[in-house]
């Protein structure tokens, strides 16, 4: 059983869960994941870690809440635990001395850039970080994130912040960038990854995407990750996530991903009060 | 064998009660019901007791055979239980899921006038016996050494080896990948071959003996083989062969094109078959084709039908080369589980939506045989036939993890991915770790899984006792 440290919702529906799992956070690098189960009935859903402290030995996690699951972890409360927190998982994004690097992120990729920006940042690196956001109250962790980069750019949908529109706007802060931009990282929604590298392909810039597809075990056992980069079928859990964004098969990739959508909210379909009920009474016994 | 020869032969091998087809297929219950003590009785005293007998020299955990027979025959079922404990740690799990026919049953000098002992039964009715009376008997376990073994991988090699070491006096941890301990045991053979509860019970007589187990831990990424190697005095791979194949043709990352281990692994690890009561989600198919042949394919096929789905096998070659158990071949055609034989699948076709919705074949021929000693299929030119499908679940093999071997430097692996170790003993390239079951040998059977566990434990005892 993995204990939950806090929990706490940072904008609308983006929730924010510190679990410790000491193992897992010893050996935790940026970009790798983990998996977790909100409960024994539970499925299992691959996160991407946001923070961690090896010594304090727990996980930083950012997620939306979007189905059950996702619903069930929002709900946790600190002292409450949770059965499986496993990883972690999948290769780390590749941490190197590029030069210039630009890492975008939106939705939970926000928190999840973080890790892989600082990292970047101490590895001597130029970085300018790109959060995006339909709306200014979307944004969070501007400070964390403005403290490991040397430039910090906004793009709101509704202008309410820094550039008004969408990732495409990307163009211009590629091209009016004081430094050559050497490689582009992006966390966040398939389609902000698929956007980001549709604006970078005919630049040139080499991309990097942290792929989500569904998965189960997160070790290569179940194949339902698969994704084909490349014109190659690839295990995005233990031979990515990280990939080309050029040379990902878009389209593939986000029919796989709603394979199980009409199944997925079928849980949804009750109040759950007895559910909450039950945790408000295991909370009132301490 | 003057005295036994002597004795009216009984070669009528007593029925095992099985819920009956049109039952079994609306429910994920077990097939099998399994002896009452009468049946077992009477089909324990069939046995000749040889003086040097075939079954026990096949067995590839060495149990005593004739010695449980009789034991059985004589109503002592304790006694029964005890020596059947001695040799094999998982027996209700062995008693249901081994290929007896192949192995115990295959040496039954009654087999050749056809009324082989029926070994596997009577193993599991004395399991499920000592299970029904409460509390388990515990072998005797001898004093702490001081030693710490690892053991990578809580499927039936692992199993077996942290069984036998305990007993010898050390101390045993268990790392698992997955959250429930088991491995092929919990998350591929499926509820009515094999019920969870009894995976369970046996897991947690293992535990009672003193072997600790840590789910929900991949060695190699949530700690290094070698970080391990610091702490403990030896190790034993046993992670499995966990990576699913798949067969390279056209149209397979089309949605409802499942490998069978994400098949089986959301019906039986994660228990969608309960959806919605367990969160897993699973479709409701109608019409699904299982491409393969072997046990795997069985269950997937068995599978698909109990959720209510029309159910098909497509298979390259003929019924006599199918790889599964003849068992479970006729447990499938009973349930109504449509057979495609000599049928190879070229590509599927997917709907705008990237559904699979149609498959395309080709009718295959049996030339000569082949490097396997089966007969080689050969395409039939022109055949070309087209199956309608909502989804296929690929049950054509699997092979070892590369995670485990991609992090571990030392450790020496074939071509095909599967870790090099001796035969006899397990013993890898590595000092200090020894590896078994399909993870060296790839996919291959839950007894040969254990026989391999029993060979690297008493080697590993040998290298333990030396310092």
């Amino acid at each position: 059983m993995f204990r939950v440290i806090a929990t706490r919702m940072l904008v609308p529906n983006m929730h924010l869960l510190v679990v410790e799992a000491p193992a897992v956070a010893r050996r935790m690098m940026p970009g790798q994941f983990v998996i977790l189960r909100a409960s024994e009935d539970g499925e299992r859903i691959p996160l991407s870690v946001s923070n961690w402290d090896a010594e304090e030995g727990t996980l930083t996690i950012v997620f939306m809440n979007v189905g059950f699951t996702t619903a069930r972890l929002a709900s946790l409360q600190a002292g409450m635990t949770i059965p499986t927190v496993v990883g972690p998982l999948g290769n780390p994004t590749e941490i190197d001395s590029y030069g210039t690097v630009l890492c975008l992120g939106g939705c939970y990729g926000i928190g999840s850039i973080f890790p892989i920006a600082r990292a970047l940042r101490e590895a001597g690196n130029t970085v300018i970080t790109v959060m995006e956001a339909r709306s200014s109250y979307l944004f969070y962790w501007e400070e964390e994130l403005r403290d490991v980069s040397n430039r910090l750019v906004q793009i709101t949908r509704d202008g309410t912040k820094g550039l008004r529109g969408h990732v495409g706007r990307l163009e211009e802060i590629i091209s009016t960038s004081q430094d050559p931009i050497n490689r582009i990282i992006i966390n966040g929604c398939t389609f902000l990854l698929k956007r980001g590298s549709d604006v970078s392909r005919p630049l040139g810039i080499k991309t990097v995407v942290s792929l989500n597809p569904i998965m189960i075990d997160g070790t290569g056992m179940c194949g339902v990750c698969r994704v084909t980069v490349g014109s190659m079928t690839r295990f995005a859990c233990v031979d990515g996530p990280d990939f080309d964004g050029h040379e990902v098969d878009w389209p593939e990739l986000l029919q796989r991903r709603k394979m199980y959508m009409s199944e997925e909210v079928v849980p949804l379909r009750t109040s759950r009060c007895e559910e909450h009920s039950a945790i408000a009474r295991k909370m009132s016994h301490g | 064998m003057d005295e036994t020869a002597r004795k009216k032969l009984d070669l009528n091998r007593r029925e095992m009660p099985k819920q009956t087809p049109e039952v079994r297929r609306h429910n994920f219950n077990e097939v099998a019901l399994g002896y009452l003590d009468e049946t077992a009785v009477e089909e324990a005293k069939r046995c000749l007791q040889c003086r040097k007998p075939k079954c026990m020299s096949k067995c590839p955990v060495e149990i005593e055979i004739p010695r449980f027979i009789k034991c059985i025959a004589e109503k002592d079922f304790s006694r029964g239980a005890g020596i059947l404990k001695q040799k094999n740690v998982l027996p209700a799990v062995c008693g249901r899921v081994c290929p007896q026919e192949e192995q115990c049953e295959g040496g039954c000098v009654l087999g050749k006038k056809g009324g082989q002992i029926a070994i596997g039964r009577l193993e599991r009715f004395l399991a499920d016996w000592e299970a029904s009376q409460g509390e388990m008997r515990k072998p005797e376990i001898a004093r702490s050494t001081g030693r710490k073994v690892a053991v990578v991988g809580g499927g039936p090699a692992g199993l077996t080896v942290a069984g036998d070491l305990i007993k010898l006096g050390h101390q045993v941890t268990i790392f698992e990948a997955l959250h429930m301990m088991g491995g092929v045991l919990s998350y591929g053979i499926p509820e009515f071959r094999l019920p969870k509860a009894i995976v369970n019970r046996e897991v947690e007589y293992m535990r009672s003996l003193g072997v600790e187990m840590v789910t929900d831990f991949v060695v190699g990424r949530t700690r290094s083989t070698e970080s391990i190697l610091e702490e403990y005095d030896a190790m034993f791979i046993g992670a499995g062969a966990g990576l699913p194949w798949f067969m390279n043709i056209p149209g397979e990352n089309l949605n409802g094109v499942y490998s069978a281990n994400e098949y089986l692994t959301r019906m039986n690890l994660m228990k969608g078959f309960l959806f919605p009561d367990y969160h897993t989600p699973i479709k409701q198919h109608r019409r699904v084709v299982v491409v393969g042949g072997g046990n795997v394919a069985m269950d997937c096929a068995r599978t698909a039908l109990r959720l209510g789905a029309e159910s098909r096998i497509v298979y390259r070659r003929s019924r006599e080369e199918l790889p599964a158990r003849l068992e479970e071949v006729e447990n499938a055609e009973e349930e109504g589980v449509v057979f495609d034989l000599l049928t190879l699948p070229t590509k599927y076709i997917g709907d705008d939506n990237g559904w699979v919705r149609e498959m395309e074949c080709l009718k295959m021929k049996l030339g000569e045989p082949d490097a396997s000693g089966r007969r080689r299929p050969i395409p039939i030119e022109g055949s070309d036939t087209k199956i309608s499908v909502d989804a296929v679940i690929c049950a054509v093999g699997n092979s070892p993890n590369p995670l485990l071997s991609a992090t571990t430097p030392g450790l020496k692996t074939r071509k095909n991915g599967t870790i090099l170790a001796d035969e006899e003993t397990g013993k890898t390239s590595m000092d200090k770790v020894w590896a078994g079951g399909d993870v060296v040998t790839g996919a291959a059977t839950v007894i040969l899984a254990m026989g391999a566990g029993r060979k690297a434990a008493r080697s590993m005892h040998e290298y333990l006792s030396t310092f």
